[in-house]
């Protein structure tokens, strides 16, 4: 060819080489360097945020019997934007869901977000996620989410554990812990101890590939954190006794507490009519809850917390400490009854008289009681009535009357006794004994809950102190419990012969021929207990009745309500020795007692 | 002669940068496609194995070439030619189709794809051709032989559907320009892909129009009113071609390749369909910052979702993995090996090596700027590898080929008198 004549063309090849390689310099500059949007949408696309949930921790009672445990639900989940391509119909037929509810919540999810997730389909059993889980990949932009659900392994004890449910939006505002979808600790002891059950999430960033399916942790795990699952609770719940109390309290209104009195743990409580726990759980949840929020009966309601009842005669035993402590009285003094007849209280029955003040709480005289409250309103240490009634009011208050206990019992209410300022308003100041003498006997505007009835069974079984009732045992593995759970309250009587005279009356209760409840002795077991009558403007009378037992070493304190049941010996009396023998014994022996008290239907019989 | 009078002296340079590049492209195929790090390297069911092997077969054709004597290649030049011409006529008759190609032998378990090999047979003849005493570009009968060359084996790869091999041989435009041919083609063409860009984007009428008014404004300069005659040619040529233009996007092109012209301008959003390897390919290499996510630590390029990742797209790779700095490196080999290839070009005594040298580095120049360009969104989505890089035995024995004849051509220049 002709010589090299286009030897300086080479610069210009060269030229387009190095040019070429500086406009993609450029642009790789820019789209590497200058604009990060790339980087963002990589993440969005490759990673994905995996929430770890915590089991929530467990429940057990005093016997480490298992109360509540978790089980594993699935949460199918949606990312809206990483859906394409998928075979609807296939994908509802294996979800057994109808197209329209697919369209429904997607547009939902959609509506929520397109880029973060959104719950499709709650809480599905291993059983419901099987045929789909193992072709998720045909699935894009759904994955399963495992989240727990409580359950219980017997039907007891729902009002006090409480139930959990779906966040509200104002707990999502209030704690950011939560984000929707999740659970909540909503009434009872879940919603107490919230913070120690829920544990703490953790999360996991994974890399998925281009089919949606998880590939590894993205850096090794780095930025990851782990879930610490949450603490489980020892309560101080007998599961046996608390089931035995709901099967004798069946087709009856009313509650039972069980309280040990030496430590203030609460043993039992049964509120009536009750519901089976497992029905507010999953699904059926908010379905249920309507029905049992519909029940003329209430199921919901925790009658042993929040119910507030007047005392009735079993609050004749504070009077009578009272008036003790105040030297008014003493156990010798004699006051007369004229029974029926008796002015300006009434007595239940004709018995003997004059009598003193162990016969009288032992026949439950009220003459008696009206004699005595009369003399410790018009104590002449005090320069009048207000001030000695302020006295009175001061010293029963001691007894954990008129308010709350503020330890981890739900929904307590503090009850009532009514203050001075109170009669200052309803009489305009001038009342005196007379007007007030209802509270002689445990009736008028004075409310007691059964939590505090079974405190003040409590407080005669440790002869002068409670210790606030309570649930917690332990926490995790951690057994110290708030000190404000051990303390002591010393009641405003405190000499012990008081007691000897109050209580070998309440003996009398079961011993004496007369005794209210002289059919329900037992004699391996010695019991201490007052009857209740209370007069209920709605219909029959409330039957009540307070217990301790063995009287010497006492290790459980009932109180027992049976609403518009009668006299508290029929129903009351009777339950709160079986809750007694059971405890004590592990064993009933009064069959017939037992079969008649689990058959009596106060509900439905009327 | 240091090393023998066989082997001559070759370029250690071009031997290192191409053993570099080798390297780096493996090390690429390993992170694409190992399902974990520290994979075995040598399993044979994976690609980066597969092509551990590839690389191996290589170098014994490397090292078999220097031991050719060099006159071999410009004596055999038109005996290879007219062979591969005869294979790429033959894979059009007996060939398998992958993708759409009909570009490939099937033996056994194992592919061939001759169309790789037809580039340096081309190159050979081109150099042949042009090296002879009595050609000249001012005979117009040396145009047309030229282009036979280059076109024949351009169209019937085209006729095996593999557009981007087949425009491979754009390149060797550059081969003629350095040995003569009129800078004035290499300007029209680019005037013409401009034209082209501008009437897909603004309509033959608009740039009509533009092209008048834009004439008007040249004859306001007195000096050029004396060239109306060639002015108003170039115009009505200008203008047909424009016309022309449209028929050919919308009559002549695929509608695959006109939609991925359209992603390419601009003019279509389609992220999901024809638009989606390019998008992939651009958050891959976007997100890799300045010196990347890390080896292994791709989680675009390793969980695929860039299409075509350890072939075409490799180069997502190294954006994702090494960043801005790990692309720099391998378009800083890649221009050092094309530089270099043009000054051991120019140093040749024999027409013959300086003409196939520029075919090398022609041919490579194509690829690598072609390849690069198409993922990051300056060129359409054209399947062409990028050398010694994208997963593949045949490119990468052909590249292997195309270099080592020319160190060879270049080891034993001073033998050529």
């Amino acid at each position: 060819m002709y010589n090299n004549n286009f030897s300086k063309r080479k610069y210009i090849i060269g030229g387009i080489f190095v040019l070429i390689a500086l406009a993609f310099l450029v642009r790789l500059f820019f789209l590497q360097m200058v604009d990060n949007q790339y980087k963002m949408t990589a993440r969005n696309i490759a990673l994905r945020t995996v929430v770890e949930y915590p089991a929530r921790g467990r429940i057990y009672d005093r016997n480490h019997k298992l109360l509540v445990y978790n089980d594993a639900v699935y949460d199918l989940m949606v990312i809206p934007k990483q859906v394409k391509d998928i075979d609807t119909a296939k994908f509802c037929r294996l979800l057994d869901i109808t197209p329209e509810f697919f369209k429904e919540q997607m547009d939902a999810a959609r509506h929520y977000s397109s880029y973060r997730p959104s719950v499709f389909l709650k809480q599905l059993s291993k059983k419901e996620k099987g045929p789909i889980d193992e072709i998720m990949y045909e699935f894009p932009g759904f994955y399963f989410q495992t989240r727990t659900l409580r359950h219980y392994p017997q039907p007891i004890a729902a009002h006090l554990l409480g139930n959990v449910g779906e966040v509200s939006v104002s707990d999502l505002r209030k704690d950011p812990f939560y984000s929707a979808g999740d659970y909540i600790g909503k009434s009872g002891i879940e919603k107490y101890y919230e913070k120690e059950l829920r544990g703490k999430k953790g999360s996991r960033i994974v890399e998925v590939d281009v089919h949606n399916r998880v590939r590894g942790s993205f850096q090794d795990g780095k930025f990851d954190t782990i879930s610490v699952p949450g603490k489980d609770l020892t309560l101080s719940i007998d599961e046996v006794l608390q089931a035995f109390g709901e099967k004798l309290m069946q087709n009856k209104m009313g509650s039972i507490v069980a309280l040990q009195p030496e430590t203030g743990e609460i043993l039992a409580m049964v509120t009536s009519p009750t519901y089976d726990p497992n029905l507010l759980v999953g699904r059926p949840r908010s379905e249920n809850y309507n029905r049992l929020l519909h029940d003329p009966y209430k199921p919901l309601m925790n009658r042993a917390v929040s119910g507030t009842y007047p005392p009735g005669s079993t609050f004749k035993m504070v009077n009578a400490l009272i008036a003790l402590q105040d030297k008014v009285i003493t156990p010798y003094t004699w006051f007369t009854c004229q029974g029926p007849d008796s002015k300006p209280i009434a007595c239940s029955h004709y018995h003997v008289s004059p009598l003193q003040l162990k016969t009288a709480i032992a026949l439950s005289c009220n003459s008696y009681f009206w004699k005595t409250f009369d003399r410790v309103l018009n104590d002449p240490v005090f320069p009048n009535t207000h001030v000695a009634y302020q006295n009175w009011y001061d010293k029963v208050l001691t007894f954990g009357f008129g308010h709350k206990f503020h330890t981890d019992i739900p929904f307590e209410v503090s009850g009532s006794i009514p203050t001075v300022k109170y009669y200052n308003k309803l009489y305009r100041g001038s009342w005196n004994a007379l007007t007030v003498r209802s509270l002689s006997i445990g009736q008028g505007e004075i409310l007691v809950t059964p939590v505090q009835l079974a405190n003040l069974a409590a407080i005669m079984a440790n002869r002068g102190y409670y210790i606030s009732p309570h649930f917690l045992i332990a926490m995790g593995k951690n057994d110290t419990i708030p000190a404000r759970y051990t303390e002591r309250h010393d009641v405003a009587v405190q000499n012990p012969s008081y007691y000897k005279t109050v209580i070998s009356a309440m003996e009398e209760v079961f011993d004496s021929d007369e005794g209210t409840a002289r059919f329900y002795k037992m004699d391996s077991i010695t019991q201490a207990g007052k009857t209740g009558t209370v007069q209920n403007p709605h219909g029959k009378d409330h039957s009540i009745f307070i217990a301790f037992a063995p009287v010497d070493h006492p290790k459980i304190a009932v109180a027992v309500i049976v609403e518009n049941a009668g006299f508290g010996a029929e129903w009351a009396a009777p339950i709160a020795s079986l809750m007694i023998e059971e405890y004590l014994t592990g064993k009933v022996k009064r069959q017939k007692l037992l079969e008649r008290i689990e058959k009596g239907d106060l509900i439905h019989d009327k | 002669m240091s090393r023998g009078s066989v082997i001559g002296k070759p370029d250690w340079v071009l031997m290192v940068l191409y053993l570099i590049l080798v390297f780096y492209g493996w090390l690429s195929i390993y992170s694409a496609s190992a399902p974990e790090q520290y994979a075995p390297l040598l399993d044979m069911s994976q690609r980066y194995g597969k092509q551990l092997m590839w690389i191996g077969f290589s170098l014994f054709l490397a090292f078999s070439i220097l031991l050719i004597d060099s006159k071999f290649f410009s004596t055999f030049s038109y005996a290879f030619y007219g062979f591969m011409i005869l294979v790429l006529i033959a894979v059009l008759i007996f060939g398998k189709t992958v993708a759409g190609s009909k570009s490939w032998f099937q033996f056994g378990s194992f592919a061939l794809q001759p169309g790789e090999f037809a580039k340096f047979a081309t190159a050979l003849a081109l150099a042949k051709f042009l090296s002879a005493r009595n050609v000249g570009f001012h005979q117009f009968q040396t145009k047309w032989k030229v282009l036979v060359i280059i076109g024949l084996p351009a169209a019937l790869i085209l006729l095996q559907n593999d557009t981007g091999s087949a425009l491979v041989y754009l390149a060797f435009i550059l081969v003629l320009f350095r040995e003569g041919l009129s800078g004035l083609i290499i300007v029209s063409g680019v005037v013409m892909a401009f034209l082209f860009i501008i009437t897909i984007i603004f309509g033959e009428f608009y740039v009509s129009a533009g092209l008048l008014a834009l004439t008007a404004l040249i004859f306001l300069f007195k000096r050029f009113r004396k060239q109306w005659k060639s002015i108003s040619i170039v115009l009505v040529l200008s203008v047909a071609f424009v016309f022309s233009v449209h028929t050919a996007f919308h009559k002549v092109l695929e509608p695959h390749q006109r939609v991925r012209i359209q992603v390419l301008l601009g003019l279509k959003k389609d992220p999901l369909g024809a638009g989606y390897n390019v998008n992939q390919a651009k958050i891959a290499i976007g997100s890799g910052g300045f010196n990347g996510k890390g080896y292994f630590d791709g989680m675009l390029t390793r969980n695929h979702f860039v299409p075509e990742q350890s072939t075409d797209f490799i180069f997502c790779t190294i954006g994702e993995e090494r960043g801005f700095l790990g692309a720099l490196v391998l378009i800083g080999l890649f221009v050092a090996l094309l530089l270099r290839i043009i000054q051991l070009a120019e140093r040749q005594r024999s027409d013959f090596s300086r003409i196939y040298g520029y075919g090398v580095a022609s041919i490579l120049f194509f690829h690598f700027a072609v390849n690069i360009a198409m993922t990051i969104g300056f060129a359409p989505v054209v399947g062409i590898p990028l050398p010694f890089f994208s997963y593949g035995g045949s490119s990468l024995w052909a590249f292997t080929i195309l270099l080592f004849i020319f160190i060879k051509l270049d080891a034993n220049r001073l033998n050529v008198l």
